[in-house]
């Protein structure tokens, strides 16, 4: 057993309103230069559709991931060789048209016209190239809302094996929103396709970090990721990522998507996990299995054996509180409602998310499915929103573990209408749910009431342990030149190295009582 | 010191020491700006035929200088290759792989020159390097010619002569006089060849430098810690 500490997130889709505000704080905050204009670190997709990039989860186009070759664990795209013999030109290397072409618009044009009859327009220009576009054929959001022609969108992946012609008829409908991050895995697929070595997972904290300074521009992250999560700067020539938000993560704070989420569907914490079982697991035979193998890979923070390894493998007394106290693994171990999004990647992704209920439950309020002998929980197969569709999305096919979290959703609902509503407590539904009443109200406190503390359980990191003179680093952590979110690699150099390990405060305030 | 003397006993040195030193600093300071600089994403087209056609037959140019020039002439005569032989082999190969190289590469200087994506966001040095290394290309490849000629008089002298002449830079003894009697073609061809040396720093193809050779060996995941590690 070798513990280490993830730092995961759970988003909650059943309270996502698709506001986009992740999204935009996200943008502002990290990717809001040239170059990356293109790339959203964090973006809200409107399900059923294609997505961002179009397509992104067809990995018979991208060929992102993992596969099993012979039992064991290769990339999807091909192993070391492969890669190396495509570095001239990367065959799935997506254009930046699969996303969309950056525009703005001709905005002076509104204040430089020459007078005229009619109102002078602002056309869209490209960001890259500058010329002027005749039309915007494709956004990072097209399909927003459900916006477009029904059989575009039901080309999304998870559409297999429905039939999709019901589901095209406006009766039949559905629709939900799916945020996405980097899912910083356990087992990164993009991590293992950098020929350069610079794509890294952090041991304190498991945030997959690009080395600006040794990334190489080889670009094979950009096709390996499944989720298309490495974007390609074509400014500076280097691969970009959602980086955590490590600055504001380190000192303990969300990040900035989460801390902005006006839903408050965002939950952060920590996980502990057993490094040792990780390509053991990732490499389970069955599709179907891969959710239940990486609920295996998680670590009781209670155990005491897990807590004496912990500390073996330097994992500090406050991270070990926060794993117990970590709102992630309530919700994906204690209380099995939250689901990594397309295990069968192989990737073991550490964003997770509860299947949405919102659909159903109107459904279930107008009276209009079957329900079961308690009154609440509606027979299987007669949901709004298909099963089949949230198992493709969540659980790599398999429906079963998707309606006990529904049901159990559900039932957390029915529970607590009959405590507030009829003031008696009815657990009728809780027990064919198969969840006890004190886990329904902690339910309810988390997901319902979704406080700040509940929500985001995040330990500072131990800057001290690293630095001789912690106090002179404040304010310097982010985004830098170099490669200051780990300890650098290159030793040799013809000059004096800059000064990366002690930071000298430029001038100490004179201290206030004197 | 006349003309001939500088370009062949001085310029080759100078050459060589910026193509190295400019190398070193750059990777030691200006680390960020080291990187392929690929301009993939902005245009997929033609690129898998064309950045192929154009690295391989690049690789197979420079190894293949680098093997015929460098390697002693009694060695080949050990190995029982005639001179005669090696001729031709250095005329069959460089064909072939210079003719990979140019198509390739005018496929991406088109592509440079002419897209509008790729033009405007080209960098300085991009679209003169590429346009110098096909210069170069195109003179060695118009040395062919004239080598043909040597070999069917069954005259190996120039070749012989500038395998020394390179040798004799390596050695530390620049012997300029040794391509006195060497065509000017090849001449030119030589100074626009250590001319990319000397550009070599300033330009994207540092790339070269990181071949990912290391990867082939090395495991797929990679874990860094901030904590200082026992060294």
């Amino acid at each position: 057993m070798k513990v280490r500490a993830q730092f995961a997130f759970v988003f909650n889709l059943d309270k996502c309103i698709g506001c986009h505000t992740c999204s935009v704080t996200c943008k502002n905050v990290w990717t809001n230069r040239k170059g990356v204009e293109y790339a959203w670190f964090n973006n809200v997709e409107s399900k059923p559709g294609i997505g961002y990039p179009k397509q992104w989860e067809n990995q018979e186009v991208w060929k992102g991931g993992w596969k099993l070759v012979d039992g064991k664990l290769e990339l999807k795209s091909g192993g070391r060789a492969s890669k190396l013999l495509n570095i001239f030109a990367n065959p799935e290397m997506p254009q930046i048209d699969d996303y969309y072409e950056p525009f703005t618009y001709n905005y002076a044009r509104l204040q430089n016209a020459p007078l005229s009859e009619a109102a002078p327009t602002a056309r869209p220009l490209s960001q890259i190239d500058g010329s002027s576009m005749e039309k915007i054929t494709w956004g990072p959001n097209w399909e927003d809302d459900l916006a477009g022609e029904y059989a575009k969108r039901s080309k999304d992946k998870n559409m297999d094996n429905i039939q999709k012609e019901m589901y095209g008829q406006f009766e039949n409908t559905f629709h939900m929103y799916l945020p996405r991050i980097c899912n910083h895995c356990l087992n990164p697929a993009c991590v293992a396709a950098c020929p350069s070595g610079s794509i890294y997972k952090r041991e304190e904290d498991g945030i997959v970090l690009v080395d600006q300074d040794k990334c190489r521009g080889w670009r094979m992250c950009v096709s390996a990721c499944p989720y298309k999560k490495v974007f390609y700067n074509w400014e500076s020539g280097k691969a970009e990522k959602c980086i955590g938000c490590y600055p504001r993560v380190e000192s303990g704070m969300p990040t900035v998507c989460s801390e902005s989420c006006v839903g408050r569907i965002r939950y952060n914490g920590i996980m502990l996990y057993d490094a040792d079982k990780i390509d053991t697991l990732a490499s389970t035979a069955n599709e179907k299995d891969l959710y239940d193998a990486q609920c295996k890979i998680f670590l009781d923070p209670n155990d005491p054996a897990v807590i004496a390894q912990a500390r073996k493998d330097g994992i500090s007394e406050d991270w070990l509180i926060a794993a117990q106290k970590s709102p992630i693994y309530k919700m994906a171990i204690d209380w099995k409602i939250a689901f990594p999004m397309h295990p069968e990647f192989r990737t073991l992704p550490m964003v997770w998310y509860v299947p949405p209920l919102s659909p159903v439950q109107s459904q279930i309020d107008q009276g209009n499915l079957p329900v079961g002998p308690d009154g609440a929980i509606p027979l299987s197969g007669t949901m709004r929103l298909p099963i089949q569709y949230l198992a493709n999305l969540l659980c790599a096919g398999n429906e079963q573990p998707i309606e006990r979290a529904l049901n159990r959703l559900i039932a957390m609902r029915s529970y607590q209408r009959s405590v507030h509503v009829e003031g008696v407590a009815d657990t009728r539904a809780l027990e064919t749910a198969g969840i006890t009443e004190v886990m329904a109200k902690e339910m309810y406190r988390y997901l319902a009431i979704a406080n700040y503390e509940d929500r985001f359980v995040i330990p500072t990191s131990h800057e001290e342990e690293r630095l001789d003179d912690p106090f002179g680093f404040q304010g310097q952590n982010g985004f830098t030149f170099g490669n200051d979110s780990s300890r650098g690699i290159s030793k040799i150099t013809l000059f004096p190295r800059r000064r990366k390990d002690t930071v000298e405060p430029k001038e100490l305030a004179p201290s206030g009582d004197r | 010191m006349n003309l001939h003397t500088f370009i062949f006993g001085a310029y080759p040195y100078i050459a060589l020491t910026v193509f190295v030193l400019g190398s070193w600093l750059r990777f030691d300071r200006e680390q960020y700006t080291w990187k392929s600089d690929s301009s993939q994403l902005l245009s997929k087209g033609n690129m898998r035929l064309a950045s192929n056609l154009f690295h391989v037959g690049i690789i197979a140019v420079f190894f293949g200088h680098a093997v015929g020039l460098l390697t002693p002439h009694h060695l080949f005569l050990a190995l029982g290759v005639t001179d005669m032989q090696h001729q031709y082999l250095a005329i069959t190969a460089g064909s072939i792989f210079g003719g990979m190289c140019l198509v390739g590469g005018a496929m991406l200087w088109f592509r440079r020159m002419f897209n509008p994506r790729i033009s405007i966001t080209s960098r300085g040095m991009d679209k003169p390097i590429l346009s110098w290394l096909l210069v170069t290309l195109m003179l060695g490849l118009s040395t062919i010619p004239v080598s043909i000629g040597h070999a069917e008089n069954g005259n190996p002298g120039v070749m012989i002569a500038l395998a020394e002449w390179v040798q004799s830079i390596v050695y530390l003894h620049p012997n300029p006089a040794l391509l006195d009697s060497v065509d000017g073609i090849f001449r030119t061809h030589l100074f626009f060849g250590m001319t990319v040396f000397l550009l070599f720093p300033f330009t994207r193809l540092v790339h070269v430098w990181s071949v990912p050779l290391g990867y082939l060996g090395r495991s797929y995941q990679i874990v860094r810690t901030k904590r200082a590690v026992a060294r």
